[in-house]
């Protein structure tokens, strides 16, 4: 998407190819011409792309809401006599729906007190936290050709490690976090190496080996919270911990009116350290390489095996600390084996509409986070299932992901000279594909 | 494939060239960690007392005994040819040879013996063979119809993460469908469609917009749940018996064939669904393998542009082979609601599409073999089952994890480094 914006500068050498470019057109088109210039550009850039985007798959949201709406039922059953009622239907039905998930995401305008109403912005920022670093982990996998779909496994796995440490260990009030945390981060991280480990040594597929993680920690964490003087709350019959012991809790950082805790600076911590690492350290550089090319990267002495398992270290690392922010911030008063709360697989959604760039990740997680708490509120106050926010999201990065659709739709110029422009450094890529039809392409980059 | 691909060992004459052998010890190595967490498990945990195996159902042709072993006796025996199995890996692998599949098959069926002798041990029931097989069918018939889609939408060359919403889609028409009309057939039908229709969706995404496909799987995945998980609160559960409590088929039983023991009554007394995936695993290997359809999709999976070179439509090929592939897999979906049980549930797939294309890569993006790890994954589901009626000691979570392990082993230990179709997951650009 982004190589779509690009500047007025960039693409002078393919807006000089370009039939109507200004430059053939002379310069007898003075200022308007300019204007249509401007506005041609802006309409067929990324931002009116992600605009429409948005507004089609709430418009789908909206078609679902009102058809499933008992009231707009009955109204449509007398539409044509009184047409008005089905039409104030839809609209109560939809606005209410849509009016509420806005105050439970951001801003609250029917609480008495200014510091009531933002109070729903930092729930999102809250739920947000988890999907950055387990967005930042899938994301690494993806830029190194892995796809990590075990997610969820490794956040079951960092959970167990940081909430045991959490509520068994007695240490003072910070070491306690510091420890708690890095135990997480080394399960998530150990976990996801498995999978690393076999892939380097034996070929076994990344994501059948991540799927089959994902189920046989979800069980272990059963038996593990099931097993009296394992994980299991002493004296409870019931498959959940013991709480946090109050020294492991992550602070509240706006006190403890807000559920805004210290992993949200974790979490902008790991987005900068994962881009300095990507785009900055050689390490990250061999992870792209491996990513792009494997047979390249072998061939620039890159060794394969090693940054592998290394690129799934590190992405299980970051995993594991969204799990620890789970059981350290959110939810500290015991957890039960649903504590990953479907994060694992949000993670790949947020990785992939954030092109698995870190920035693009936080503000891919902040716009999940800000769904998901929008969508609690709208379940509870309006009575409407929490799963059309999943469809309301998936549309939007679906049609993110193929901007020549939404123009399409929205009969906005499609950027004829941006593509002439990027489909240049295409062609020796597919010219070496054809001189060597055997090599086996790198799968994983495909997958 | 081989006329598409010219292979680079055709032209080995060239004198210089070293012929290279690749030995793999992933296999001995696998059975050695197979056996001693085996022969570990016996020590640790020894039990008293025989085992039975029962083979034997009404109606039979001919009664085939029960047999009664002593439980630990017959395990120590599977640990001692397990051994000789892995011996005689290492000796070949030694030896600069493969080790044959057959090999990893009596292994396979050896420890299973031992195991379940050991698991039976002392128990007063009996381990019913029939369960055991006809069971692991009907586990394995979701994950046979995904993975067989998988396979033919990537061989086309196009990356199928979807098949879970395919299956999703499926099991929730059908349910919705069968409900109202009230018939089984019906409800299959429409689960056919949907399966198209989240097909076609991944398919214009895909290869008309030519976004990622890895991107547009995962999304229709949560679109699916999101909106079936919307539908059955909204629609569903307030009118439960209306649209959401279908007629199942019911099992016909084949003459004859369902009369040979143990393989009679768990194959051929099954509902018209198994029959139909029984037909089709051939049907696709063979269409795949053997026709002209089969060839074009393969060439436009492996090398777009040389097939386009040679006028086929790649665009138009890759679409046909996912509309066959959205249907094959709706029939998955609809063995949940019109055949195991007779209403919808929230995600009720669990999963099972990601198992399917498991067993795509399993499979090696064959047919026929990804429809055996179905199989083999079913089976191992199905263990659980049976296990807990004879009172394993073994609790029970790390029953229910027992496929996953064996899936990752054989992945890891037999299987290995598995090549997809060279375009898979690339869009073709007509130049």
């Amino acid at each position: 998407m982004s190589a779509e914006q690009s500047a007025p500068s960039g693409d002078a050498a393919a807006r000089a190819v370009a039939p109507t470019s200004p430059e053939s057109g002379g310069g007898d088109g003075g200022p308007d011409r300019r204007w249509q210039e401007a506005i041609a550009r802006a309409t067929s850039g990324g931002w009116a792309v992600a605009v429409g985007a948005v507004l089609l798959a709430v418009l789908a949201g909206s078609i679902m809401i009102a058809v499933t709406d008992p009231e707009v039922q009955d109204a449509a059953s007398y539409f044509f006599s009184r047409p008005a009622d089905l039409l104030k239907a839809v609209g109560d039905a939809v606005g209410g729906a849509y009016s509420a998930l806005f105050r439970g995401a951001v801003y609250n305008y029917n609480a008495d007190t200014f510091a009531k109403s933002i109070r729903p912005l930092t729930q999102s920022l809250t739920y947000a936290t988890p999907l950055i670093l387990a967005g930042l982990g899938v994301a690494i996998g993806f830029r190194s050709g892995m796809f990590n779909i075990g997610g969820q496994g490794q956040m079951l796995m960092s959970a167990a490690a940081a909430g045991w440490v959490g509520f068994s260990f007695d240490l003072p009030a910070g070491l306690h976090i510091v420890v708690a945390v890095a135990a997480g981060v080394v399960a998530g991280a150990l976990w996801a190496g498995i999978a690393g480990v076999l892939k380097a040594t034996t070929g076994a597929h990344e994501v059948i080996v991540t799927i089959m993680l994902n189920y046989i920690a979800f069980y272990l964490l059963s038996y593990l919270l099931a097993t009296p003087g394992l994980l299991q709350a002493p004296g409870s019959a019931n498959p959940k911990t013991p709480p946090m012991a109050s020294t492991a809790i992550l602070p509240r950082i706006f006190g403890p009116q807000y559920p805004l805790h210290l992993g949200f600076l974790l979490a902008l911590v790991a987005v900068v350290l994962v881009w300095f690492l990507l785009n900055r350290s050689s390490l990250g550089f061999r992870f792209r390489m491996i990513g792009e090319n494997q047979f390249a990267g072998r061939v620039a002495g890159v060794n394969v095996s090693r940054t592998i398992i290394g690129s799934m270290l590190v992405g299980g690392a970051l995993i594991g600390a969204a799990g620890s922010t789970q059981v350290l911030g959110l939810i500290t008063n015991g957890f039960g084996s649903d504590i990953d709360a479907g994060v694992g697989f949000d993670a790949i959604t947020v990785a992939l509409l954030g092109s698995s760039q870190p920035v693009g990740v936080f503000f891919a997680s902040l716009l999940f986070g800000a769904f998901k708490a929008g969508g609690s509120a709208m379940q509870a106050g309006e009575g409407i299932p929490i799963e059309i926010v999943l469809v309301v999201q998936s549309l939007i990065v679906l049609f993110i992901a193929a901007p020549p659709l939404v123009r399409a739709i929205f009969r906005l110029p499609q950027p004829e000279k941006h593509r002439t422009g990027k489909k240049k450094p295409r062609e020796p890529k597919a010219a070496a594909a054809m001189a060597a039809p055997t090599t086996p392409t790198a799968d994983g980059a495909a997958r | 494939m081989t006329a598409l691909a010219p292979a680079p060992a055709a032209v080995p004459d060239a004198g210089e060239h070293r012929r290279v052998q690749v030995i793999s010890r992933k296999a001995p190595i696998a059975f050695a960690i197979v056996t001693g967490l085996f022969a570990i498990l016996l020590l640790a945990v020894p039990r008293e007392g025989d085992a039975t195996f029962r083979f034997a159902t009404v109606g039979d042709l001919f009664t085939i005994p029960n047999a009664t072993v002593p439980g630990m006796a017959t395990a120590w025996t599977a640990v001692v040819i397990m051994g000789l199995a892995t011996v005689a890996a290492f000796v070949l692998v030694a030896r600069r040879r493969r080790v044959p599949g057959w090999i990893s098959l009596v292994f396979a069926f050896v420890f299973l013996v031992g195991f379940l002798a050991w698991a039976a041990a002392g128990s007063p029931s009996d381990i019913p063979a029939v369960r055991l097989i006809g069971g692991s069918v009907l586990l394995s018939v979701p994950i046979v119809f995904g993975a067989l889609g998988g396979v033919i939408g990537e061989r086309a060359g196009v990356v199928n993460i979807a098949i879970e919403g395919q299956l999703l889609a499926g099991a929730f028409t059908g349910a919705f469908v069968g409900s109202v009309t009230g018939s089984p057939w019906a409800g299959l039908v429409a689960a056919i469609v949907s399966g198209v229709l989240v097909a076609l969706v991944l398919g214009v995404f895909a290869i008309t917009y030519k976004v990622n496909q890895v991107i547009v799987g995962v999304v229709l995945n949560v679109l699916v749940i999101g909106m079936t998980s919307f539908l059955y609160s909204q629609v569903l559960v307030p009118n439960a018996e209306r649209f959401n409590d279908t007629e199942r088929f019911s099992r016909i039983a084949i003459p004859l064939l369902s009369k040979i023991p143990v393989i009679g009554p768990a194959l051929f007394n099954q509902t018209i669904v198994v029959y139909v995936m029984y037909l089709t695993v051939p049907a696709v290997w063979f269409a795949l393998m053997r026709t002209r359809w089969g060839l074009r999709v393969r060439a436009v999976g492996e090398h777009p542009s040389a097939a386009d070179t040679v006028g086929i439509k790649v665009e138009r090929t890759r679409y046909r082979a996912l509309v066959i592939a959205g249907a094959i897999a709706g029939v998955g979906g609809a063995f949940y609601t019109v055949v195991s049980v007779s209403s919808f549930g929230k995600e009720m797939t669990a999963g099972a599409g990601f198992i399917a294309l498991a067993a795509v890569i399993f499979g090696k993006w064959d047919p026929i073999r990804a429809a055996l790890a179905a199989l083999l994954f079913g089976f191992a589901s199905n263990l659980e089952g049976a296990l807990s009626i004879v009172g394993a000691p073994v609790p029970s979570q790390f029953m229910l994890m027992l496929p996953y392990v064996v899936t990752i082993l054989a992945v890891a230990g037999l299987v290995g480094r598995s090549r997809a179709p060279a375009a898979d997951g690339v869009p073709y650009i007509k130049e």
